[in-house]
């Protein structure tokens, strides 16, 4: 198959979509590759460059959208583009189909396959074709480069025989790839940033990049991003609210604010509010990422950079990626070769266009001559849902006695049972045993029970120290001994005077080294 | 033969005693508790030497302060590290020390009927104890032999058994376990054995029966204990000392000493209680020890994968000087390497630099209940940083470096993992949940048990080769 790349004519359009790199793997899957003269001119590629990749240039874009079986581009396609489309043709881009209803028809009246990149569904297997997220990599660093631009101060702190600098604080809000893009750029320039996002399970992520998460006192559950395939959803009127009281709160102290909130297929929901504007220091920079969909500041130009009365800068740039067009084309033109990677998955040259895959059933837009927006939900879910922590049952105060009360029942019957058992076995005993036995019975039982009750108390640190007292003390066997030194047998005496010496061992042993073990436990 | 005076006596030295192990439930009520326990031993013996013991009194004390010197010799001589076998040493020595005196009773008996038999006996060449006899009834001798029989056993059992102990313990055994052909059978053999001679000793008092009952028991201690392996030691140690403690209870039986009954009922069932603890952090039952060594595999044992990556000092250096939060595991190998005063001195450094350093003890670490309390209170470790294993195994998510000194089964995760592992179940320290893991171990071998250990193939361990206190030098001046 021959793989086209246009010239982009939406003006001021740097990217393109294929570059010689990826050209030299595009071949590699057994295609062949066209591209059109001076497409890759802005980004930094010249004809010469693709041709010595082997990519076959062409004068004119009519000749390439003749000659290319699938052509992959990075801007909507214009109504002239569209005209070109023929049946049988492939084509990759951004689409925004939900805008271009119309547009989407007639591709699909053409019998053309129209493939929308920002419709790659947000599955671990798809993130390597997911422009969306590379673009918006681009755009949250460039973001922070333009807000630098345009402010006057350090992001660092700095202590300087001139004097002290303080260091730039930067709110970014949103925080999804342009947001930590934004953060890990702006903390890595010494700023002091924070961060906001609805999704309180993104705080990780945020804390990970050296940012300060800004936390909302807000009751009501938060939202779970991973039932809306892992972005942002509209949020509650109490929840703007909430929100909004925090932004306020913190307008007048930072520098440099980054909005990056997107809501899927939305107007972009309004988060800096005019009141925050002017509520903001003189030299102040707003950046909002999302101006291209209305923007998260209602003051935005698209665009372009406006200086407010009170001396706050708003950037409303809609081509941040095109700014830096050498990477946003590396990074796109890689994205499309892993998608064609994955329409050709024989490496032939043959692309199969596999309806059932889920990754390229989410990205169709147009097949066979029907629209096919919106896909059915992936098969994957996009991130694994948090499992919700369920708190453990607080028992009533009823509850709680009962339980006390089955405890102490449960523990009653065990107590008498074994009473009962050891009572019947003492009984037992001393109804064959003579009464001198049974005296002694009794001390050696109760002497017992006494033992079980004092040891269970002894500290675990102290089991050494135990064992030698119990050692010292067990040697008690020495009083045995000395009452039998007075026999009349020499072997008696002989045998008796072993034992006392033995136990005289024993028991200055014992005693000594557990004084010594026991005078090192210390406190600290 | 009336001694008021010693049954007073005796019952202040029960209350000394009963007080002086009630006081080891803390630290600093110990240090009070041990003289409660010195007291009661001097009023203990000092009352039976002014009383029924008075017969030798000056050969007494010389016996005594001799048995003292070296029992003080020994005290001030032994090193920390070396508690295990001292313990096992003095257990034997209570243990033969019940067997002679239980001979004693028996040849006592036999002195006293042939005494009564002769119709022109005179009751004043009687020591005090034979005079005791001669006042009990026939039912009462017979239970009086009962109870010097059983009392020989037991003292024998103890005296072997802890021979062995010590010897494995002192490393001058092989450790492993061990069993003659025939294994337990042997041992039933042995007991049963020992039961004949008790009906026939009954029905005769003779020497020979008590005699043939005293080698079986002094075989059944010493192949009972020559069958368990090295990890199983610290339950072997306390149930020897629970032994000597019934031994001497039993011998109070046949001697009719109240004290004595008293004494080592407590030391029996304290005993007892400790083997329990034991056992209880080893997931294995009582039984299952005394019957030797850890049984084979139940099955296929989960496949270890992955490799030990190694590490030298300097690495380890550097991760303790990023750490906030340091736990320490010692075990057997600290003790072995002599490494507490390098442990000390680690910990010394890092908590100078405010770095949160705490200790988390297994309760069978080491060759003996709370081995490694004593070793680190030796090292003048304050004991407020040591830890047991229920208090700090849930600290472990969040500790930036574990240190594991020369243990390995209490670390080792396939006790939770594999359920085919011969110590599967047992609670084991979750070291393996801190960011990282140093292990510091002589070689790759496995540890006592035999186990290999998945721990030491996480991606998060780094093994640190070398003996412990060699390692630890190394590492000390590296730490700033």
């Amino acid at each position: 198959m021959k793989i086209g790349t246009p010239k982009e004519i939406f003006e001021g359009e740097n990217r393109v979509a294929m570059t010689p790199e990826s050209a030299l793997q595009l071949q590699k899957l057994g295609h062949d590759c066209v591209i059109e003269t001076g497409a890759g001119l802005a980004a930094g590629f010249a004809d010469a460059a693709y041709k010595e990749a082997g990519v076959e240039v062409v004068k004119t874009a009519a000749a390439l959208w003749k000659a290319a079986d699938v052509v992959a581009k990075v801007r909507v396609p214009s109504d002239a583009e569209m005209k070109r489309l023929r049946d049988g043709q492939t084509l990759i881009s951004f689409f925004s189909p939900v805008a271009d209803e119309a547009r989407m028809n007639q591709a699909a009246e053409k019998g053309a396959t129209v493939v929308a990149m920002e419709m790659i569904p947000r599955i671990s297997r798809a993130q390597k074709m997911d422009a969306l997220s590379s673009m918006a990599n681009i755009a949250g660093y460039r973001a922070v480069i333009e807000a630098g631009n345009n402010f006057g101060r350090f992001f660092t702190g700095q202590i300087t025989a001139a004097g002290k600098v303080p260091p730039a604080k930067v709110l970014v809000v949103g925080a999804g790839v342009a947001g930590l893009a934004a953060i890990g750029t702006s903390t890595s320039l010494g700023a002091i940033t924070y961060a906001f996002d609805v999704r309180p399970e993104v705080a990780e992520q945020v804390e990970s990049m050296g940012a300060e998460f800004v936390y909302l006192d807000f009751e009501e559950e938060q939202q779970d991003g991973s039932a809306s395939g892992g972005y942002a959803s509209v949020s509650s009127p109490e929840f703007r609210e909430a929100q909004l009281a925090k932004f306020r709160e913190l307008a007048p102290d930072v520098d440099i604010v980054i909005t990056t909130a997107l809501i899927p297929n939305r107007e972009a929901p309004e988060l800096w509010t005019e009141d925050m504007v002017k509520s903001m220091k003189p030299g102040s920079v707003i950046v909002d990422l999302a101006a291209e969909k209305g923007g998260n500041c209602k003051l935005t130009v698209p665009d372009q950079k406006i200086v407010t009365d009170n001396g706050v800068t708003i950037i409303g740039y809609t081509d941040f990626p095109s700014r830096m067009a050498t990477q946003a084309s590396t990074l796109y033109a890689t994205n499309i070769r892993h998608l064609m990677t994955d329409l050709t998955p024989e490496k032939d040259g043959v692309i199969n266009h596999n309806m059932e895959d889920d990754v390229i059933r989410g990205a169709t837009i147009a097949h066979a001559k029907a629209v096919t927006f919106p896909p059915p939900p992936p098969k994957v879910a996009a991130i694994a849902a948090a499992p919700k922590k369920e708190k453990p049952k607080e028992l009533t105060r009823e509850e709680k006695a009962a339980q006390e009360v089955a405890a102490f029942k449960a523990q009653t019957r065990n107590q008498v049972t074994l009473l009962a058992i050891g009572g019947a076995l003492l009984l037992a005993v001393g109804l064959v045993a003579p009464a001198s036995f049974m005296q002694h019975f009794i001390v050696f039982v109760l002497a017992v029970f006494v033992g079980f009750q004092v040891i269970w108390g002894v500290a675990h640190s102290l089991h050494t120290p135990l064992m030698a007292v119990t050692n010292a003390i067990s040697s008690i066997i020495i009083l045995g001994a000395l009452m039998q030194l007075g026999s009349s047998s020499a072997i008696v005496v002989i045998l008796a005077a072993l034992s006392v010496f033995m136990c005289g061992i024993n028991i200055f042993g014992g005693f000594l080294v557990t004084r010594r073990m026991l005078a090192m436990f210390q406190k600290s | 033969m009336e001694f008021g005076f010693t049954t007073a006596a005796y019952v202040v030295a029960a209350v000394l005693f009963i007080l002086s192990l009630g006081g080891l439930s803390g630290q600093e009520s110990a240090k009070r508790a041990v003289w409660y326990g010195i007291v009661g031993m001097g009023l203990a013996v000092l009352a039976t030497l002014i009383g029924p013991g008075s017969g030798l009194w000056i050969l007494s004390v010389i016996l005594v302060i001799a048995g003292g010197a070296i029992g003080y010799q020994l005290a001030t001589r032994v090193q920390m590290t070396q508690m295990p076998e001292l313990v096992a040493a003095m257990h034997s020595l209570v243990g033969l020390a019940a067997v002679f005196v239980g001979f004693n009773a028996h040849f006592e008996i036999a002195n006293v009927h042939e005494t009564l038999l002769n119709p022109n006996y005179d009751a004043a060449q009687f020591g005090t104890f034979a005079a005791l006899i001669a006042k009990k009834t026939a039912v009462e001798i017979n239970i009086l032999r009962v109870e010097l029989f059983l009392g020989i056993f037991i003292g024998a059992v103890t005296f072997t058994g802890s021979v062995i102990a010590y010897g494995k313990l002192a490393g001058r055994v092989n450790s492993s376990a061990a069993k003659l052909p025939g294994g337990h059978v042997l041992n039933a053999g042995a007991a049963g054995l020992s039961l004949i001679c008790l009906i026939w000793y009954f029905s005769t008092g003779g020497f020979l029966p008590l005699f043939v009952m005293t080698l079986c028991a002094l075989f059944i201690g010493y192949h009972l204990i020559m069958g368990i392996g090295g990890a199983d030691m610290p339950v072997v140690v306390s149930m020897l000392n629970s032994y000597s403690g019934w031994a001497a209870a039993a011998i109070g039986f046949s001697l009719g000493n109240d004290l004595l009954i008293v004494v080592g009922a407590l030391v029996g069932s304290s005993g007892a209680i400790l083997s329990y603890i034991m056992c209880k952090a080893m997931n294995r039952s009582f039984v299952s020890v005394i019957l030797g060594g850890f049984g084979g595999p139940a099955g296929e044992q989960m496949a270890v994968e992955g490799e030990q990556i190694a590490i030298e000092a300097d690495g380890v250096a550097a991760a303790l000087n990023e750490a906030d939060s340091v736990i320490i595991i010692p075990g057997y190998g600290m003790a072995v390497a002599q490494a507490q005063q390098a442990v000390s001195e680690l910990v010394k450094k890092l908590r100078a630099q405010g770095k949160n350093v705490r200790f988390a003890i297994h309760p069978v670490a080491g060759r003996l209940p709370g081995h490694m309390n004593v070793l680190l209170a030796e090292a003048k470790v304050p004991y407020d940083i040591v830890m047991e294993m229920d208090e700090i195994n849930e600290d472990f998510p969040d500790t930036d470096v574990a240190i594991v000194i020369g243990s390995n089964d209490i670390v080792n995760p396939a006790a939770q993992d594999d359920p085919n592992s011969p110590i599967a179940g047992m609670p084991v320290l979750e070291c393996w949940k801190a960011k990282t893991v140093f292990v510091s171990k002589r070689g790759q071998g496995t540890g006592y048990s035999g186990i290999e250990n998945p721990l030491f193939f996480k991606e998060n361990t780094r093994m640190f080769y070398g003996d412990a206190k060699a390692s630890l030098d190394k590492l000390l001046p590296l730490i700033d």
